[in-house]
């Protein structure tokens, strides 16, 4: 077989050939990377745009129509298109390897969720060029979004709905990997931090992401087919639909940072020289997070009008979550406690973490107590709230992530010196940023406005927070060139450059197709270090070398998520002309063409032959 | 080979063979009881009986049959389903928590 001879030196247009039809999860955790980098950049400079309209008392950089869709965009963009992708993206990189898998439960679908969340991400930003994006907030509270002219709440849902399926094939394909796909002696008390972050984070999408399709389905009714669900005139009820998105919303920002937290407590392991303080615990505190996550979503919702009764539960219960996150918070600090620590990069982003996610974590238990919150609600309070948990918290992650995973990715180090640069500048930044924030909230800015008054002791906490604004954007672009310069650059590094503790780190950076050439035998948790302290370079392997079964790449998830966008665009616009309906059975066509095609071939994949990797070895 | 194991293996056999005729008896009974609950289901509203009536015993048949499917045609009862069946509780408690919440802050 000629299939290790193919994966040589390649064209371009093969190299791209290559990327649209992989199921490889190392390839699809590169796709993710990038879109997800991309849709991170365009929110940014939404984010920066907001920021210049407020940098000073009455500016007019921008008119109150595109402000509206720009906030509305910004928000959707970074949780549903940029955090979660970049999630994925590590979730896909690293925990096949951190269980010693050679490839996730489903290749075929994992590929579909990607391309899925690509088109769905795209429509939703299709709206720019076509007479305006989503304009009703992230949060599309009706009856504003119902009501709202112009296409770009359809945008909002179409899009949404499209995207948030792949995400919900992406959870389900990481719950079946990690229970079904692990290493001989990985048991559940043996994986990585991370890899059962991303398994409860992936049982959290299960639950969670329902709601919002609900919700986005009835949304959708409302707005094309003049049904009337959240219509209070006709007898539906408007707040139903904040019901549906929070029960969804509030386990996603755990879908957000349990992963996030995965990745730091990988990283203050590694450099601390400790295995992780209190693992059972972490492990315990992971799934309370989660289970916890499903009975707190009213809190957002204190000034609906929900009676004492219901706001005094939820805010009990929302305040509840701050005991196991302050397990974790310890559990890192003892970790570092007495370790031989070394600062790099990574390191950095995780210390850095630690203090900004603190005040985060203060000020959701100050926002949980249901009184106050009629002070703080649609403050600046608010933003500045959930700027430190996503961006001193998952932000921080991902970026942390990128450095520490890099060289299992790319098989370089990103440069530390630009790397640290990028790091102060950020953190400078977006505590410049958020922090007056705070203030502003209490002095009683509301969020969502889009201008403000002179002389009413906003103007230069605003000039501070937009400065602040700049310093990360800048931040970002030095992390762009530290990307660009390691890339051409090129320096290979071994596979264990950090003299890390788990499963990835034995194998080659990057690793090749077929990841482990023999399963691995696990024998505790910290499976590499247990190995490296009894003196053996690698694992032990735990079969004997034998042909490897490996799926075929296909190119229908890109089809069929095709189909999807068309008839996506078909739905939207049928509103106006009923030709359009001729869109979706095109694109309903394509989608479910390619289902079928998927159902009657039989693709059985290839083998890898033993004799190919013997010869593989000796060279 | 052995005598001995011989007869371990025929005995192995025997086991399975009766283990699975045992299943199949019981496969055919629940299906025919899937069945009568659903002539059932359908007789009660033919019969035009009380709604108040029909409607809870309604639900209480399909839940019965959900069971029915999940544990004898789904085999969520042999070994190696610990995991789904955590998954499917943990769902259904999450689940219902959930609507209960909701149905009572809406609607109370």
């Amino acid at each position: 077989m000629s299939t290790l001879v193919a994966n040589e030196k390649k064209g371009f247009g093969s190299t791209i050939w290559d990327y649209l039809t992989t199921v490889d999860h190392k390839k699809i955790a590169i796709l993710y990377l990038i879109a997800g980098g991309f849709f991170f950049l365009l929110g940014g400079l939404e984010a920066l745009a907001i920021r210049v309209q407020l940098i000073k008392p009455m500016n007019d950089f921008v008119s109150a129509g595109f402000y509206n869709e720009l906030i509305t965009m910004h928000g959707t963009t970074m949780i549903f298109l940029a955090a979660m992708p970049l999630i994925f993206a590590f979730m896909n990189a690293v925990v096949p390897l951190q269980i010693g898998a050679r490839d996730v439960a489903f290749p075929f679908l994992n590929s579909l969720g990607f391309w899925l969340f690509l088109f769905g991400g795209i429509l939703l930003n299709v709206g720019w060029f076509t007479g305006g994006a989503a304009d009703a907030g992230w949060t599309a509270y009706t009856p504003l979004s119902t009501t709202s002219p112009g296409h770009g709440v359809d945008y909002y849902v179409l899009g949404l709905q499209i995207s948030g399926a792949g995400t919900l094939m992406g959870g389900i394909n990481f719950l079946v990997t990690i229970i079904n796909m692990r290493a001989p002696g990985m048991t559940y008390m043996r994986m990585p931090l991370f890899t059962w972050t991303a398994f409860v984070a992936s049982a959290l999408i299960l639950f969670a992401f329902p709601a919002l399709t609900v919700g986005l389905f009835l949304m959708m009714f409302d707005r094309m087919f003049d049904s009337v669900f959240f219509d209070a005139a006709m007898g539906g009820n408007s707040v139903i639909w904040q019901h549906l998105f929070w029960i969804f919303g509030h386990p996603e920002v755990y879908i957000l940072i349990l992963p996030a937290f995965g990745i730091f407590s990988e990283i203050i392991a590694t450099f601390s020289k400790k295995r992780l303080f209190g693992y059972t615990a972490m492990v315990f505190a992971t799934v309370l997070i989660g289970f916890l996550g499903f009975m707190v979503w009213a809190h957002h919702m204190f000034t609906v009008g929900m009676g004492p009764a219901a706001n005094s539960i939820f805010a009990v219960a929302t305040m509840a979550i701050a005991v196991p996150t302050g397990i974790k918070i310890f559990n890192w600090l003892f970790t570092l406690w007495g370790g031989n620590i070394q600062i790099n990069t990574a390191m950095l982003w995780a210390l850095g973490f630690i203090p900004s996610f603190t005040i985060g974590g203060m000020t959701g238990v100050m926002l949980a107590a249901a009184s106050a919150d009629y002070q703080y609600h649609d403050t600046y309070f608010v933003i500045a709230h959930f700027h430190y948990v996503i961006v001193g918290g998952v932000v921080f992650g991902l970026l942390a992530g990128t450095h520490y995973f890099w060289p299992k990715m790319f098989g370089t180090i990103l440069d530390e010196t630009l790397g640290k640069i990028t790091f102060w500048l950020f953190f400078i930044g977006f505590h410049m940023t958020f922090f007056i924030q705070h203030f502003l909230g209490l002095m009683g800015m509301p969020r969502r406005y889009w201008v403000f008054l002179e002389g009413q002791g906003l103007d230069l906490g605003n000039l501070i927070s937009s400065i602040g604004a700049f310093l990360m954007g800048i931040a970002t672009i030095i992390l762009l060139i530290n990307v660009v310069k390691t890339s051409v650059k090129n320096e290979k590094v071994g596979a264990d450059p950090w003299d890390a503790r788990t499963l990835e780190w034995a194998i080659p950076s990057p690793p090749p197709f077929y990841n482990f050439k023999q399963l691995p035998l696990v024998r505790g948790l910290d499976p590499l270090w247990i190995e490296k302290t009894e003196g053996r370079k690698g694992m032990t392997p735990a079969e004997p070398l034998g042909d490897i079964h490996m799926p075929n790449n296909s190119f229908l998830p890109f089809i069929m998520s095709v189909g999807f966008f068309i008839a996506g665009l078909g739905f939207i616009y049928q509103k106006d002309n009923l030709a359009w309906l001729s869109a979706v059975f095109i694109g309903m066509g394509i989608a479910l063409g390619c289902m079928l095609v998927r159902s009657l071939k039989d693709d059985l994949g290839y083998h890898i032959h033993k004799e190919d990797l013997q010869k593989e070895a000796k060279e | 080979m052995t005598d001995k194991s011989m007869t371990t293996i025929d005995q192995q056999q025997q086991y399975e063979q009766e283990k699975r005729k045992q299943e199949m008896k019981q496969q055919v009974i629940t299906f025919a009881l899937m069945i009568i609950f659903t002539i059932v289901a359908f007789g009660m509203v033919m019969a035009e009986l009380p709604k108040l009536f029909v409607i809870p015993i309604m639900l209480i048949l399909a839940a019965v049959q959900v069971g029915f499917q999940l544990y004898y045609f789904m085999h969520m009862s042999h070994k190696g389903h610990e995991m789904p069946s955590m998954m499917f509780y943990g769902g259904v408690f999450a689940a219902f928590l959930t609507i209960l919440a909701l149905v009572v802050l809406v609607w109370w």
